[in-house]
């Protein structure tokens, strides 16, 4: 491969850091307005990041190592993960080092830092996020597979540069492969973000949190690390359904007037994509925890039903 | 090294583990001391000869003096028993590196460590011959030998009525099993015209009959193995063993029937059909996921591991069962890979759950304790076990850069591939088992968050664990050796896949060339277009990436400021308001319900305050073993009616008997 691809794979995993926290300003933002309040500015997130690197870090007594290496570990996996899916152009180096299924096992090994930090210090609140997070998850991934593997069958290929390239190169994307896949990988999307209904992002209630309820403990620059990997996070659920499902736009070759096509095409996808989750945060309640089950069963059978009804229907037809 | 030169060093490795069993058995004193030591070598002297029959890729046989008259024992090595003989070597190196300061705990006790030691041997040597074996005459007397004397060691804290029972239900079960492996080789053995394995390989087999032999032999191996439902015994007898005994028949012994099942289907018979690849793929994905589950449900750590063992068992299963059906419908290079997938879980899972087993049993060395409920903040006293058993949890949790991930995903790979099927009945099983691999993954993570969370994070919840002191270094070596195995193959899983290539080529005759051939950078299993894994470049790039963000952002290591919990300004949390190993695992508890046989329920006690009480049984006893143990208890009532007490009837059954033999054989 050519140096100018690992630049520009370089260049695309440092917009992704760049780019996450302007996501998650744009959602709030615009729930805001669903909500008639004016909101925070769409900089808001880049100001508390720099705030929190700017504070001390104060950790508890009961905690060890594991608590102030955790953030780094969470982070790093996550950005890690984002950077081998296309955000620009599809003809992207990393995604032949780390293809869908190690994109998964990189975000799994981001949760299990992060249940682990959950448990560190020892409280109650705590472990209970942990314990939570484990069980939204364990429901969640397959799921996630599940979809990610109709795109990666059907393209014959898990390689996700690949997969969008097939996409481009003019598959039938109405099947009902891919509509199950979606809509399964939606639901997956809001309950791996932690977003209203399966977690909320923004609770103060102890009882009902997930996410909240493991970096409870944290502040300062680990508390941003936190935040900032959860955003990061949101944004490489956005980009996998914007690029992997609606691949138009994404630059097929590596010019500056292609590159910044696929920027604003992209940009407009996400905003259009926040403002769906937005929409939905808005008219939906958060559910009961043990109502999150029928939820995420619901996204791994359309998910599995996505991949049967490829080797079934599909296949050779 | 030539093939007969590692076949050489193989039997040598097998003379160290008797002497090391003589040793211990004859010796006293100081000199006894020298059975670990001898153990050990024996260990790396089996991984060296294993290494080398991978390297050679030849096949070397001898003929040993003894046996039968007319079936002198046969001893063979190719580059499968080679692949078998490191799994049993690297895991028994670092146990015997290990045991010498675990022990040291048990002097004082009232058990026999003469008798320890010396079935430690013969276990190892047991082994050893298993995979060595030629003949299955020689393979039975050798499975016997590793079956009976690991059921001296299950059954050495002999004390406790629960742990002599456990024993008898492994003895039990081991011998159910052996008498169908019996029965299996007996099958080949009549079309074949020999006992030895040469012989059976000629035979030809009609359906019918070659499936016979595969149920036979699956029965029986899989009881061995511990899959879904004949594995009860494993939870039982795994945990009341010496913790280094548990790492060996954990980690190794399990292996050892895998070996046997892939010597037998895919050697031995040869010839095989996807009706079996199906059978195996549904009671693989059967065991994984209900191992996961019942782990989940557990609080004693070492039946915990156990069941464990029942889940990646099932997954190495899978890995078979798609190798199975992928080569029965002719689809040679997937099959391959669905085969190496198997062979890289079962060393893995032998390395990993070895590690976890030496951790528990670090644990158990230094604060007495099993029962996660009791333990806490072990991290803080223990360090080196504490990062080593975090290496284990993160291997067997399949996460990447580590070694499970590896398999996982090549096992991953295979399954996508179903679209290549002809059937569409066997294409849409292949997505549901991928289905319940990823579920089991996920839970398994699960479990070891759990594990971990609640045993080294923390506080404290008991005076010992408060106390608990670094365990002696010899200990400490032992499992950083396997810790530092798990990172090795997770992160250069090319190297060691060109190492194994030998036996799917020597076994299917189709290597795994296409795997590496894009340089020992990426893993390219299928196609460098299908899918491709750069495991050192994920490695290197998380490191370097941590590296450089502790440089940015932990500048100030020294910058942060020690403090109370905040836990939402409540009261400072004590050690037992920490979430529980049960109330962590409860939503998954509470989600499949069903699937447990579950005693939960609150009770007063004398002094008014109340208890919770929670008993998770396992299902398969009410669902398997009671219908059979009925049945087979109103079968000897129906046979009773022939025991009228008169000799004379007894007679004229004797003689209607003779009648109806001869009539058969003449």
């Amino acid at each position: 491969m050519n140096p100018v691809g690992w630049l520009l794979a370089l260049v695309q995993a440092l917009l992704y850091i760049a780019l996450a926290p302007l996501l998650a300003g744009w959602v709030r933002k615009v729930k805001a307005r669903l909500q008639n309040r004016r909101g925070a500015s769409l900089w808001q997130p880049y100001q508390d990041l720099y705030k929190l690197f700017a504070k001390e870090a104060r950790m508890a007594h009961t905690a060890s190592i594991l608590f102030r290496a955790a953030p780094y570990i969470v982070f790093v996996a996550t950005w890690l993960a984002a950077a081998a899916v296309p955000l620009l152009t599809s003809d992207l180096a990393t995604a032949a080092i780390a293809d869908v299924i190690v994109i998964a096992g990189l975000l799994a090994l981001a949760r299990f830092f992060l249940a682990l930090a959950g448990m560190d210090v020892g409280t109650a609140f705590g472990g209970m996020g942990a314990s939570r997070e484990m069980f939204v998850s364990a429901l969640a991934e397959p799921a996630m597979l599940m979809a990610v593997f109709t795109l990666a069958m059907t393209a014959h290929s898990t390689n996700l540069s690949a997969v969008v390239d097939y996409q481009l190169a003019g598959a039938n994307l109405l099947r009902p492969s891919y509509v199950f896949a979606l809509a399964g990988l939606l639901l997956v999307a809001i309950a791996e973000t932690g977003r209203i209904p399966v977690d909320n992002p923004t609770t103060h209630l102890e009882l009902t949190m997930i996410h909240e309820a493991m970096i409870l403990e944290y502040s300062g620059r680990h508390l941003a690390l936190m935040e900032w990997a959860a955003q990061l996070k949101l944004l490489l659920y956005g980009v996998l359904i914007a690029n992997v499902f609606f691949p138009w736009g994404i630059a097929r070759d590596v010019g500056a007037g292609a590159l910044g096509l696929a920027l604003v095409v992209l940009l407009g996808k996400l905003m259009l994509l926040g403002v769906v989750l937005a929409v939905s945060e808005t008219v939906l309640a958060k559910m009961r925890l043990f109502r999150a089950p029928a939820f995420l069963n619901l996204a791994l059978l359309l998910a599995l039903l996505g991949l049967l009804s490829y080797v079934i229907l599909e296949v050779g037809a | 090294m030539t093939m007969s030169f590692s076949l050489q060093l193989a039997g040598g490795a097998v003379v160290l583990a008797l002497l090391s069993a003589l040793v211990s058995f004859f010796t006293a004193g100081a000199r006894r001391f020298m059975a670990m030591p001898l153990f050990a070598l024996a260990g790396l002297v089996a991984l060296v000869a294993g290494a080398g029959a991978l390297i050679a890729g030849g096949v070397a046989t001898a003929e040993l003096p003894l046996g039968l008259p007319w079936l002198p024992w046969q001893v063979r090595l190719d580059a499968l028993s080679g692949f078998f003989l490191c799994v049993v070597g690297v895991v028994s190196f670092a146990v015997g590196l290990y045991a010498p300061g675990y022990l040291r705990g048990f002097e004082h006790g009232n058990d026999s460590l003469r008798a320890l030691g010396g079935f430690t041997g013969l276990f190892l040597a047991g082994m050893l011959l298993v995979i060595l074996a030629d003949d299955a005459f020689m393979f039975m007397v050798a499975w016997e030998l590793m079956s009976l004397s690991s059921y001296f060691l299950v059954v050495w804290h002999h004390d406790h009525a629960a742990n002599r029972r456990a024993a008898f239900l492994y003895l039990l079960m081991a011998h159910v099993g052996g008498l169908s492996i019996l029965l299996g080789y007996g099958v080949l053995a009549s079309f074949g015209g020999g006992f030895t394995f040469e012989a059976m390989r000629g035979a030809e087999l009609s359906f019918t009959w070659a499936s016979v032999a595969f149920v036979l032999a699956f029965v029986g191996f899989g009881m061995k193995a511990g899959l879904v439902p004949l594995h009860v015994w494993l939870p039982e007898a795994h945990p009341v063993a010496p913790s280094h005994i548990s790492a060996l028949m954990s980690g190794v012994m399990l292996k050892v029937a895998v070996y046997g099942f892939i010597r037998f289907v895919f050697d031995l018979v040869g010839d095989v059909h996807w009706q079996w690849g199906v059978a195996v793929l549904i009671i693989g994905s059967v065991s994984a996921l209900m191992g996961v589950l019942y782990a989940l449900m557990q609080h004693d750590l070492k039946r915990l591991l156990a069941y464990h063992s029942v889940e990646n068992i099932g997954i190495i299963f899978i890995g078979l069962g798609l190798a199975l059906l992928f080569l029965a419908e002719g689809h040679t290079v997937i099959g391959t890979v669905a085969f190496v997938a198997a062979l890289y879980h079962t060393i893995n899972h032998a390395l990993f759950k070895g590690l976890l087993f030496l951790g528990a049993g670090a644990i158990l060395h230094s604060a007495n304790e099993r029962d996660l409920e009791k333990m806490g903040g072990l991290l803080r006293r223990m360090p080196w076990t504490g990062l080593f058993f975090l290496i284990g949890c993160i291997s067997i949790s399949a996460l990447p850069p580590f070694n499970g991930f590896v398999s996982e995903w090549l096992t991953f790979q295979a399954a996508l591939q179903a679209w290549q099927l002809d059937s569409g009945v066997l294409r849409s099983i292949v997505p549901i088992v991928a289905a319940v691999l990823a579920l089991t993954g996920a839970l398994a993570a699960a479990c070891f968050v759990k594990v971990y969370g609640v045993a080294f994070l923390g506080q404290a919840r008991s005076r010992a664990v408060r106390r608990a002191r670094p365990v002696p270094l010899s200990m400490r070596v032992g499992q950083g050796i396997l810790a530092l195995l798990c990172l090795l193959l997770g992160v250069l899983p090319t190297a060691f896949i060109d190492l194994f290539n030998t036996v799917p080529q020597q076994l299917l005759g189709h290597g795994l060339r296409q795997a590496t051939a894009h340089g020992w950078l990426w893993l390219t299993p299928i196609s460098a277009q299908t899918a491709s894994y750069g495991a050192p470049l994920v490695a290197i790039s998380l490191f370097a990436v941590l590296v450089l963000g502790l440089w940015l952002f932990g500048r100030g290591i020294r910058r942060v400021r020690l403090c109370d919990a905040w836990d939402c300004g409540f009261a400072p949390p004590g050690s037992s308001m920490q979430y529980t190993a049960s109330a962590f695992a409860q939503p998954i508890r509470r989600v499949f319900g069903l699937l447990f046989h579950m005693d939960d329920g609150v009770e007063p006690q004398e002094d008014g305050r109340l208890r919770h009480r929670l008993q998770v049984g396992d299902r398969s006893w009410d669902l398997f073993y009671t219908p059979v143990a009925r049945t087979v208890e109103r079968a000897s009532r129906q046979v009773v009616r022939l025991q009228s007490g008169n000799i004379r009837i007894y007679l004229g059954w004797t003689l209607g008997t003779l009648l109806v033999l001869l009539w058969l054989m003449v």
